[in-house]
């Protein structure tokens, strides 16, 4: 039932997934502590920035990647300077560009968490001998756990279901950058339906276990 | 001695603090809600950042032009108004949060010792989402003792709670002023909560200080800028110097003579304070003996100042060397011609024992 | 004077009930050339023709599932063929509007010489082509790198573009450093405008033949039978000529 081809690209696709959902919870968590506590005036641009990938159609994101990783654009030139090529049609720049297409979805769940959390916590274990690092780590990520979930969630189920942005800078390598998405999208466009159905079932079991998993685990339904 | 000098200036609160305080006992910052007073115990703490502020603790600089040294190196324990327990840890591990943070070494507070001071022993192993308020606040006060800090503050840790949640920790708050050396700096805007617990007397207004001093001379002071209204009136120290058991009643010896009480379980010999409240003192030029008025005191009229309503006034007493404030009519008062200087009688309704 | 009348009532009459209106589902890469001839049309016929544009691929799903249109231009010959086979089209009408010419295009000046050699030189990291799945010219491409022998070796270079246009996009910017796109796309004023290409000759590849055929909804629409006609006559075939497609 399932060819070599699509489990080439279910692979490939969760191998992405997971690096993708890794990188911006590491990334994605210092800039929703920012956001969070700031008073700056900054926080008003720096959110809209963040958001935009929501609102942004995925060719328009994709094809201004396309152009700035490009040999000719500031970020192609950067890569080319240090020595790594360029990045479209590589599997490190759909590693990217998914980061970037998924920020949102991880920054804002833990920016809520952060939110909701309040300042209160953090100045208790202040009071309690607790250094900056030590509070973030021991009493602000546990009070934000749920946040923390839903950003990780989030994130992957995004990557997961990314079209738009892989199409415009994949170039469709199968095992490099062949996503599902892309596979199914090829099978509907060569009438391969049988195909399609099959992967496209796949995918949405999947998903929604994963979500299913997700609601049924979310710490907050068992607190008092 | 505790040395703040802090200068903050926003629209939303305004702070111009400059206080050399006892680095000892009891030290109430006390004023109505807006006039500074959580602000300046917060800026003490380092909570509130306040630029070119200064503050120097027992010897130690905490705050100047050239440093500031962060909440978390601060020998301070702090009790907030909402204990503010860490949900995602039962009680125990609350109380050992801080406690693990501070070395071995340094730990002159032991666990069991907070523990049964603030009488939280079975509630151990609780979540904090299944306590009570009063004891929400109780575990609150434990682990800000369990960091053995050199200063405890407090942020009106007694506001949430209802009375009788109130009555229930007032005793170990008493028990802590006993018991433990370092010093409290304790917010608050309630008057009874004050005269039982402090010792010195802060009160503020508008960011400012506008009256200092030990807690019994500062009470009495008849232009203490605060109106205290209805809750005027002195706190007196004295010693229960003899019981009657056929009545119920204790004699507390003080420095204008005994004052009856209904008798509390105290031993003879005890140490107390109490409240009179200048309400429930009346002035007679010659002492009743046909009326049910228990206490009546011979005293020498100090002052007299006009309280808020025209028609009342505020006579200050001296019995023995202890004030007293009685608040009359001005018709009385001029009706008995009261002078400074004048031999009166205070008759007083209502001794409060205020531990 | 009646009778001046009543014949400027019915010419008016019959040429607004002669005017009809056809859905035409266009294959992308033909968009300018339908565009002009559409102008024309009107201009002549009095008809209109509502264009949309798209893929061959989606627009057969679409009309599978009863999507409006009367006309298809596709940017094959297969897919309207598959729809004659299933019944859903006016047997007879279907005929190729225009053949495609392949180019292999650079965006960098010099780049490609004018025959073909850069594809045995391979001195290139990515070359572009439409997915030869979905795509007739990624088809016809693949031919040509077999017919010149090199296509095992270019193979693991190839970067897929889902149609033409994205193919063009990797090559414009300069991602792929060449790739094989349709001529009507580097055309302009009747020469490849920038960079450089290699007009593949047709003798390389199975002809790109882009049919059009009369959709079942478009039965007995006067609109679509005209355009169809308009569409072989010699107006339209000069455009569809300078727009670089053999005919």
């Amino acid at each position: 039932m399932l060819s070599d081809a699509n489990l080439a690209a279910i692979l490939l696709t969760l191998k992405l997934a997971t690096l993708v959902t890794v990188i911006l919870l590491l990334v994605g968590t210092p800039i929703a502590w920012w956001l969070a506590r700031t008073r700056s005036w900054w926080k008003g641009p720096i959110s809209a920035v963040v958001a935009l990938p929501i609102v942004l159609p995925p060719s328009v994101l994709g094809f201004y990647l396309l152009v700035a990783m490009g040999p000719n654009g500031p970020v192609g030139r950067l890569t080319q300077a240090l020595g790594l090529g360029t990045l479209p049609f590589t599997f490190a720049g759909l590693v990217v560009a998914s980061v970037f297409y998924s920020l949102p979805f991880v920054v804002q769940p833990i920016q809520n968490a952060f939110e909701a959390m309040g300042e209160r916590p953090l100045e208790v274990a202040a009071s309690l001998r607790a250094g900056p690092l030590d509070r973030f780590f021991t009493v602000a990520v546990p009070l934000s756990s749920p946040g923390f979930l839903t950003a990780g969630v989030l994130g992957f189920a995004h990557t997961v279901g990314e079209f738009g942005v892989v199409l415009m800078i994949g170039g469709n390598i199968p095992g490099v950058t062949r996503v599902v998405s892309v596979q199914i999208y090829d099978y509907v466009e060569a009438f391969e339906y049988a195909d399609a159905h099959i992967l496209s079932g796949i995918m949405l079991a999947f998903s929604f276990t994963v979500l299913l998993a997700m609601y049924l685990l979310n710490p907050t339904r068992t607190h008092k | 001695m505790i040395r703040a000098r802090f200068k903050l200036a926003f629209p939303e609160f305004a702070l111009d603090v400059d206080l050399d305080l006892p680095g000892r006992g009891v030290v109430a910052l006390f004023g109505h809600s807006g006039s500074g007073k959580t602000t300046l115990l917060r800026a003490i703490a380092g909570l509130e950042k306040v630029p070119r502020g200064f503050l120097e603790v027992n010897g130690s600089v905490w705050q100047d032009a050239a440093t500031f040294l962060p909440v978390h190196k601060r020998p301070l324990g702090f009790v907030f108004q909402e204990a503010s327990l860490f949900p995602h840890l039962s009680v125990r591990a609350n109380l050992a949060y801080g406690m693990r943070r501070v070395p071995a070494a340094s730990r002159k507070v032991s666990l069991d010792h907070a523990v049964e001071l603030l009488g939280i022993g079975p509630l151990l192993d609780r979540m904090p989402g299944r306590l009570s308020g009063g004891e929400r606040q109780r575990v609150a006060i434990a682990r800000a003792l369990a960091v053995s800090p050199a200063i405890l503050l407090m942020d009106e840790p007694l506001a949430a709670l209802d009375l009788a949640r109130k009555q229930e920790i007032l005793p170990y708050l008493e028990r802590l002023h006993e018991e433990l050396e370092i010093p409290l700096v304790y917010v608050s805007h309630a008057p009874d909560e004050v005269a039982r617990l402090a010792d010195t007397l802060v009160a503020m207004e508008q960011g400012r200080v506008v009256a200092q001093g030990p807690l019994l001379e500062t009470l009495a002071r008849l232009d203490l800028p605060i109106r205290l209204g209805e809750d005027a009136g002195v706190v007196l120290e004295g010693e229960i110097a003899e019981l009657d058991a056929d009545w119920h009643l204790a004699r507390i010896a003080f420095a204008g003579g005994g004052l009856w009480v209904r008798e509390s379980g105290l031993a003879v010999g005890r140490q107390v304070r109490v409240r009179i409240l200048a309400r429930d003192i009346s002035i007679a030029l010659t002492p009743q003996a046909d009326n049910s008025i228990l206490n009546v005191i011979p005293a020498t009229v100090e002052q007299l100042a006009d309280e808020t309503h025209p028609a009342l006034a505020l006579v200050k007493l001296d019995a023995g060397g202890a004030p007293l404030v009685a608040r009359i009519t001005r018709r009385s008062a001029a009706k008995l011609q009261l002078q400074p200087g004048m031999k009166v009688w205070a008759q007083i309704k209502a001794v409060a024992l205020v531990g | 004077m009646k009778h001046l009348l009543k014949f400027f009532f019915f010419s008016l009459a019959a040429n607004l009930a002669l005017a009809d209106e056809v859905q035409v589902a266009v294959a992308a890469n033909f968009t300018a050339p339908m565009k002009a001839i559409a102008a024309d049309f009107e201009k002549d016929t009095g008809h209109k023709a509502r264009l949309a544009f798209g893929s061959t691929g989606k627009f057969y799903a679409q009309i599978k599932n009863g999507a409006p249109f009367q006309v298809f231009l596709a940017a094959d010959d297969t897919t309207p063929a598959r729809l004659e086979k299933e019944g859903m089209t006016v047997p007879g009408s279907r005929f190729t509007y225009a053949v495609g010419t392949l180019v292999l295009w650079s965006a960098k000046p010099g780049f490609v010489d004018a025959r073909g050699e850069v594809l045995k030189k391979g001195d290139f990291a990515h070359l572009a082509l439409a997915n030869p799945k979905v795509a007739p010219y990624g088809a016809a491409a693949v031919e040509v790198m077999e017919k010149l022998g090199v296509l095992e070796s270019l193979k693991p270079r190839f970067v897929l573009g889902e149609n033409i246009a994205q193919t063009q996009q990797f090559v414009v910017t300069g991602n792929a450093e060449l790739g094989f796109v349709a001529l009507s796309q580097v055309m302009k004023n009747g020469k490849v405008g920038e960079g450089s290409a290699w007009v593949v000759p047709a003798k390389l590849h199975t002809p790109i033949r882009q049919d059009a055929v009369i959709l079942a909804s478009g039965r007995g629409n006067a609109a679509a039978e005209a355009l169809m006609k308009y569409l072989k006559s010699a107006r339209a075939a000069a455009i569809i000529k300078s727009y670089g497609y053999a005919l």
